[in-house]
C-alpha cells in the first residue's frame, strides 16, 4: 500500500480505466484460406461512467469487438484489460451486463425469474434475489408484468426486462450490441430516454452499439466511429450536449452533432 | 389443461359416435353375416364374453408396452444428454442415428426371440426398447442443441458452467421436443408390442388372440383384442400428454395463448 512505490502507482492509474485496448487484433480462422481478418490495430480506452456509442460499416467487426470486450472470444493479439483484469477474468469475475438485439429471454420463466437469473448464477438467496428483480421490473417500469412470460410481452417490454437483468448485478460494465435494433421508432425513443435515466441512476459503464447516428448521438458522451473491415477506430467525437430530453431531438446542437458524425461515418467509409 | 375441460370432449365424443353409428348402420345394411367387418356391437359383445381373456392378456402386452416404453424413452433421453454434453456439434450423430434408424427393427423380432427365448418378456420388451429409443433420442438431441447462440452467451457472460447451461437453458428447451416423442412413441410402443406377439410366445397376450382368432374367423374377438390394444394406446398417450402439462405448466399455456 506504499504510494511511493512506482509499479504501483502505475497499476492504479490503469484501474482509472473500465476498459482499455490497445492494439488489438482478432482474425477468424487464422492461418486457413477462410480466414477473416475482423479487427487490426484497434485502440478504446473508457473511463468510469462514459457513455460510449460504436459506429461503423455492417459487418465491419462491431459485434465482434463487444465480444471479445466481453471476454466470449479471444483476440488473436493486442492488449485488452477490463478494470485492470484480462476480458476472460472479467467475465468470471461477472464485471459484465450484455444486451443484444434478440432479448434472448428464457420462454419458460416468467419476467421476474429471468431478471433473477444471472442473480441465481451468482448464489443470491431467494429473498434477495427476488426483491432485487422487483426493484429492477420498477426502474423499467414494468412492476406489473413480474409474473408475465415473454410470450405474453411485446418487443419493446421484452427488451426492457433483457436491460433489468443485465443490471440486476450491478456490473460495472454494461455491454449492449444494437439493443434497439428490433424496435419501432416511438418505442425506441423511449427505450432511449429510459436507458439514460437507468444510466444516470446507476452509475454503470456503457458500451453500445448502434446503427443509428441519432441515438448514437442522443444517448452518448462519446461516439466512436469504426473503420470498414478490418476495423479499427478511426475517429472518436464527444458529444455535448447541455440536456438529453425529448426536445434535444429538435434542437441545433443536436443536429450539429448528427451531421458530424454522419460526416466523419462517410469519410471513413469513402478510405 | 384445456383437454380435460368438458367443452374439448364433445367434439370428439360425438364425432366418435356418430362414425360407429355409420359403421353399424353400413354393415347391417350391407354385410349382414358380418364376414368382412363385425359390427361395434358385435365386437362389443365378443368384448364381453371374452372379458376376462383379454383383460389378462391386456395386462400381459401392456406390462410390455409400458416397461419397453419407459426403458426406451430413459435410454434415448440418457443419450442425448450424454451426446450433447460431451460434443455439442451433432453433424455425424444425426446421420448415424437415421441409418440406425432405418433398420425395420420389427422385422428383427424372430431374431430376438432366438437369442432372447421365445417365451420370455425380454424379447418382446427389446424390441419396443429399440423402436421407442430413436425418436426419443433424436427429438430430445434436437431440442438441446438448438438453443440460440445468444442464450448461451448470455450464461457465459454470467460465468455460468456448461453443466449449469444444460440445466437452465438447455434441458428446459428441450421439453417440448422431448414430450412430442414421447407421444409418438407412445402408439408406437403399443403397434410395436402386439406385432411382436404376432410372432409366437405366450399365449396371454393380445397379439396372440389376435391372431389365433383371426385364424378361426372369430372376427368379432380378434376386434375386441384390437379395441384393448387401442384403449391402452389411448391411455399412455393422454398420460404423456398430463405428464406434458404438469411439466411444463403455466408456460405452455401462456405461449399458446399468445
Ligand atoms: N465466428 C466467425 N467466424 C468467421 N467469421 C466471422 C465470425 N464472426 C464474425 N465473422 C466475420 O467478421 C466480420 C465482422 O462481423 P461482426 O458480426 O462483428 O460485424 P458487425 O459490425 O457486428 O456487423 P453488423 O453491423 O451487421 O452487426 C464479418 O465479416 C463476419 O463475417
Ligand atoms: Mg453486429
Amino acid at each position: 500500500m506504499n504510494a511511493a512505490e512506482p509499479q504501483r502507482a502505475a497499476g492504479e492509474a490503469a484501474q482509472d480505466l473500465v476498459l482499455e485496448i490497445a492494439g488489438l487484433e482478432k482474425t477468424f480462422n487464422p492461418g486457413r484460406s477462410n480466414a477473416v481478418p475482423a479487427i487490426s490495430d484497434l485502440y478504446l480506452a473508457v473511463r468510469p461512467r462514459e457513455f460510449v456509442s460504436i459506429i461503423g460499416p455492417s459487418g465491419c467487426g462491431k459485434s465482434t469487438l463487444l465480444r471479445l470486450v466481453g471476454g466470449l472470444i479471444k483476440p488473436t493479439g493486442g492488449e485488452l484489460s477490463v478494470n485492470g483484469r484480462t476480458a476472460g477474468e472479467a467475465r468470471l469475475n461477472r464485471d459484465y451486463g450484455m444486451v443484444f438485439q434478440a432479448a434472448g429471454l428464457l420462454d419458460w420463466r416468467t419476467a421476474l425469474r429471468n431478471v433473477e437469473l444471472p442473480l441465481e448464477l451468482m448464489g443470491w438467496s431467494k429473498l434477495r434475489r427476488r426483491k432485487r428483480a422487483k426493484e429492477m421490473l420498477e426502474l423499467v417500469d414494468l412492476g406489473g408484468f413480474a409474473s408475465h412470460y415473454p410470450a405474453e410481452l411485446s418487443g419493446g417490454m421484452q427488451q426492457r426486462v433483457s436491460i433489468a437483468r443485465a443490471l440486476s448485478f450491478e456490473p460495472s460494465l454494461l455491454l449492449m450490441d444494437e439493443p434497439f435494433g428490433a424496435l419501432d421508432e416511438m418505442t425506441r425513443e423511449h427505450m432511449q430516454a429510459e436507458l439514460l435515466k437507468i444510466w444516470r441512476e446507476t452509475a454503470t459503464t456503457v458500451i453500445f452499439i448502434t446503427h443509428s447516428i441519432p441515438e448514437a448521438v442522443f444517448l452518448s458522451t462519446r461516439v466512436a466511429v469504426m473503420s470498414p473491415r478490418p476495423a479499427r477506430i478511426a475517429a472518436e467525437l464527444s458529444i455535448d450536449l447541455p440536456e438529453r430530453t425529448p426536445q434535444t431531438r429538435d434542437t441545433e446542437e443536436f443536429f450539429r452533432n448528427v451531421s458530424l458524425v454522419r460526416r466523419t461515418l462517410r469519410s471513413v467509409e469513402g478510405q | 389443461m384445456k383437454f380435460l375441460r368438458g367443452g374439448a370432449w364433445l367434439p370428439p365424443t360425438v364425432f366418435g359416435a356418430g362414425a360407429l353409428g355409420l359403421w353399424e348402420l353400413v354393415l347391417w345394411a350391407t354385410d349382414p353375416e358380418g364376414f368382412v367387418l363385425p359390427r361395434p356391437s358385435e365386437i362389443a359383445i365378443a368384448l364381453g364374453e371374452n372379458i376376462s381373456e383379454v383383460w389378462v392378456a391386456s395386462r400381459v402386452t401392456g406390462f410390455i408396452i409400458g416397461s419397453g416404453l419407459a426403458g426406451g424413452v430413459v435410454l434415448g433421453a440418457v443419450a442425448a444428454l450424454i451426446v450433447i454434453r460431451f460434443r455439442t456439434a451433432n453433424e455425424t450423430l444425426t446421420p448415424l442415428a437415421v441409418a440406425i434408424n432405418a433398420i425395420p427393427i420389427i422385422a428383427l423380432a424372430p431374431l430376438f426371440n432366438n437369442w432372447l427365448g421365445i417365451t420370455s418378456p425380454r424379447s418382446n420388451q427389446a424390441v419396443v426398447v429399440l423402436l421407442v429409443f430413436f425418436p426419443v433420442f433424436i427429438n430430445t438431441a434436437r431440442g438441446l442443441s438448438e438453443v440460440d447462440d445468444e442464450q448461451i452467451e448470455l450464461m457465459q457472460s454470467y460465468a455460468a458452467s456448461d453443466w449449469r447451461i444444460m440445466r437452465t437453458v438447455r434441458i428446459p428447451n428441450a421439453l417440448p421436443f422431448f414430450f412430442t416423442a414421447l407421444r409418438l412413441v407412445a402408439s408406437l410402443a403399443v403397434i410395436a408390442a402386439i406385432v411382436v406377439e404376432y410372432f409366437g410366445g405366450r399365449q396371454d397376450t393380445l397379439g396372440n388372440i389376435i391372431t389365433q382368432n383371426a385364424q378361426f374367423t372369430r372376427y368379432d374377438v380378434a376386434w375386441a383384442a384390437v379395441v384393448a390394444g387401442s384403449l391402452v394406446g389411448i391411455a399412455l398417450y393422454f398420460a404423456a400428454l398430463i405428464l406434458e402439462r404438469l411439466v411444463t405448466g403455466r408456460y405452455a399455456r401462456a405461449t399458446t395463448a399468445a
